[in-house]
């Protein structure tokens, strides 16, 4: 099953190389090193917050993972810069992906 | 390598007129060959087309309607600096002898889809420019102590110079307070901080040494090129405070044309929004880290219109794919002395600065007399 598929199903998953095991984000079939082909691994992953704004009352905020990639996402409460969160919500409507986390 | 200079450009008001596209790249090219008697179409070699527009085969459409048969002719898109790669491709079509002259005609619409990409889902819900230019002037602000009135600034000093631009899409100046007060769109951003999208046109004749010599009075040359893509996704840039492919394209730039950031005596640099500027100076070495804005603040105290003097992309609108190419004629108007009550007194060296989505991938040209 692809990211996409899975984010659809409201799983976040990190996509990792079966041969180099490097991260590959954005997430894609094929390593962008070596090539290999990627697996998801599906646990419940915890990021860094390390910058954020806010439109009328809803924050925004960029989350780094495994000090490797970074997403953006809403999250509910005033964010810290370093605040460690985990996803609560994710997946793609109207052909954009959405991440919340808390 | 061939030598490559400038031959002749065209230019029209930018507006929000809503015209078709292929109207839209005929009204600058018919410019350059009225302002240019000398320049007759069986002369060019090739057209390259600078635009982010969906409609296909412009190139070809292009020449038709403006009676050219060129042995090369094809679309370049690459979002906000599609311009200005058109120059380095039209450069290396004559700097390799297979053209002589080539002319590269910019026309991008109000509505252009070029102003989201869609590809990048790192964003998540939040692909809108105006997300990447907050996080880039919460990251700015925070990391250099700056304020939001101090930002402001930039889109003052921008507005006054489009004033004396007379295809400038703004013609309106405004106080610190004026942007401060201007709708907030999000905490770190106003609307006066944006640039806007508009509809444009301006077109630009490049030649070889001997095509330019025969047919320029005042010769402009492309003395260096640099250009460096780090990624397509905007969360992938190292830094949200400062500018990695700008700073490396324009050591490249640099490198090629013999130069130093201190030869520069005018810039055309792409401040889409008001937070890129003091982060481009950096970038580029006008200034040290977190020193843009003090540079900015002298600029506009003394009037000097060194940075952007057309207006930038704030005063001057943002129409996509031709926006790298106005900078250049700018910069080589600038270099002719003929920028009117812009002129920048003295100017033999010049810099283009022209970048895409959030700084992912910049061009960096230097332009001599």
């Amino acid at each position: 099953m692809n990211f996409e598929s899975k984010l659809n199903e409201g799983k976040f998953c990190i996509p990792e190389c079966t041969e180099c095991k490097k991260i590959v984000w954005p997430p894609s079939k094929f390593c962008d090193s070596c090539f290999g082909i990627v697996t998801l691994k599906e646990e419940d992953f915890e990021g860094k917050i390390v910058e954020f704004s806010r439109q009328n009352e809803q924050y925004f905020c960029i989350v780094e993972f495994e000090n490797t990639f970074r997403i953006m996402a809403n999250i509910s409460k005033t964010p810290k810069i370093g605040q460690m969160v985990k996803i609560s919500k994710c997946g793609i409507e109207k052909g954009n992906y959405f991440f919340h986390v808390i | 390598m061939n030598k490559v200079g400038i031959i002749g450009y065209g230019i029209t008001p930018f507006t929000k007129e809503d015209k078709k596209i292929e109207s839209i790249l005929l009204d600058s090219t018919k410019e350059i060959f009225k302002n240019n008697s000398e320049i007759d179409q069986k002369d060019i070699d090739a057209v390259l087309v600078s635009t982010n527009n969906n409609s296909k085969y412009l190139s070809p459409i292009l020449s038709e309607i403006a009676g050219i048969q060129p042995k090369i002719a094809h679309t370049i898109e690459n979002l906000c600096n599609s311009g200005t790669n058109s120059i380095v491709s039209a450069y290396s079509y004559i700097a390799s002898g297979l053209a002589d002259v080539v002319l590269i005609s910019g026309g991008e619409r109000y509505d252009s889809p070029g102003s989201i990409l869609e590809w990048d889902n790192s964003r998540g819900e939040y692909k809108h420019p105006i997300f990447w230019a907050s996080i880039f002037a919460k990251s700015y602000k925070r990391e250099y102590s700056v304020s939001d009135e101090e930002l402001a600034l930039v889109s003052v000093k921008n507005h006054k110079h489009a004033k004396n631009n007379p295809n400038a899409l703004s013609n309106k100046t405004y106080t610190i307070e004026d942007v401060i007060n201007s709708k907030k769109l999000t905490d770190d951003l106003r609307l006066l901080d944006c640039s806007r999208p508009c509809t444009g046109s301006a077109s630009i004749i490049l030649g070889s040494e001997e095509k330019v010599k025969q047919y320029s009075k005042d010769p402009i040359w492309i003395r260096g090129i640099g250009q460096k893509t780090t990624s397509a996704g905007f969360t992938k840039n190292i830094s949200f405070s400062s500018m990695e492919s700008t700073n490396l394209a324009g050591n490249a730039a640099l490198k090629m044309a013999n130069k130093q950031t201190e030869d520069i005596d005018v810039a055309e640099i792409h401040d889409a929004f008001s937070v890129c500027e003091p982060m481009i100076l950096e970038s580029l070495g006008f200034s040290d880290e977190g020193k843009g804005m003090s540079m900015i603040k002298e600029l506009h105290q003394t009037n000097n219109y060194k940075i952007n003097p057309r207006g930038g992309l704030i005063g001057s609108g943002h129409p996509l794919g031709v926006t790298g190419i106005a900078q250049t004629i700018e910069i080589a108007q600038q270099l002719q002395s003929d920028a009117s009550n812009r002129q920048v007194k003295d100017a033999n060296v010049g810099l283009v600065h022209n970048m895409s989505a959030a700084a992912t991938s910049s061009t960096v040209l230097v332009l001599e007399k």
